[in-house]
């Protein structure tokens, strides 16, 4: 099943701020069956955006190495709707990390209107939960790289943020090349 | 400058008033974590977020979420903490009054002990 909740990251900074898009189409089934008549993007998803942009920058921090899940939404304000058409911003920025989980805050907005404020929780999972990872690392990375994620990833000194070892070896296992590939 | 018990009271409580979206009146010193102010287990780890990051402090998760003893053969028989066990409870957590839940200590009520009190002790002893 697809989940994406965002099109394209426009900013990634690691440990400091992720930005992305979200184009409402109309396209997409469940906008109208919400509300039949008066399509808009549920409040729910909104909020999956956000979490999905933070949730990346948190992850990237240690390098995937966690497994990252939204635990809590400390604090959510919805200041207007998203309907078909509309190309929302989501802006996240990393306000505390540490080794059970992290704090971000997020900003949603529609050009100049603002869509959404919120603060998000998230948690890292220890083995007492499961000691399996959360995703595929091959396909983890095809979704990184359809993000863009590392076309506009940098760190905050501008180098380039480079792919992590793990991943590009899992992805040049799962396609049969020799070696990693960085750019495919 | 030292923090003075007084301090840390109100940032603990502003801290729980944040995580659980409290009212001012509703955190009192001897109210139960979970009974009377309806912590759940995830917002525990938002208020341990907001108690590190308030008092510069880490806190180990062992220090007040003693899983370890409350799962252990050891320490653990029928459902109910041992003598040992309790020994060892109080020893890990100094801070909390274990006179009730000696009575009848049974492993599930374990969570509904903590009180604000007891967090405010735990803090002291970690900034004194």
């Amino acid at each position: 099943m697809r989940w994406f909740w965002i099109d394209r990251f426009e900013e990634f900074i690691h440990g400091v701020r992720a930005c992305a898009i979200k184009n409402v189409a109309l396209a997409e089934d469940y906008l109208d069956e919400l509300s039949p008549g008066h399509p808009f993007l549920p409040a729910s998803l909104i909020v999956e955006g956000l979490a999905q942009t933070g949730g990346l920058l948190v992850a990237q921090y240690n390098g995937y190495q966690e497994r990252v899940v939204l635990a809590k939404i400390t604090r959510a304000k919805f200041h207007s709707v998203a309907c078909p058409g509309d190309t929302i911003r989501y802006e996240t920025t990393l306000d505390d990390i540490r080794n059970d989980g992290a704090l971000v805050t997020g900003r949603g907005t529609v050009g100049d209107r603002p869509l959404v404020d919120l603060e998000l929780m998230f948690a890292h999972l220890d083995e007492r939960i499961a000691d399996h990872d959360l995703f595929v690392p091959a396909d983890f990375l095809r979704m990184l790289r359809i993000l863009k994620l590392y076309d506009v990833g940098r760190h905050p000194d501008g180098s380039p943020l480079e792919i992590e070892p793990h991943l590009l070896e899992a992805e040049a296992a799962a396609m049969g090349l020799g070696s990693p590939q960085t750019n495919l | 400058m030292a923090t003075t018990n007084e301090e840390i009271y109100e940032k603990v409580k502003e801290a729980l008033i944040d995580a659980l979206a409290l009212d001012d009146d509703e955190v009192t010193p001897g109210a139960t974590m979970v009974g009377d102010l309806g912590a759940e287990s995830i917002d525990f780890l938002d208020i341990v977020f907001r108690l590190e990051k308030g008092f510069g402090i880490e806190i180990p998760r062992a220090e007040l979420f003693p899983e370890d003893i409350l799962q252990s053969a050891d320490f653990v028989e029928d459902g109910k903490v041992t003598a040992d066990g309790i020994s060892e409870l109080k020893k890990r957590m100094p801070f909390v009054d274990f006179s009730r839940f000696e009575e009848n200590p049974a492993v599930q009520d374990f969570g509904q002990l903590l009180t604000v009190q007891d967090l405010c002790r735990y803090i002291e002893s970690k900034v004194g």
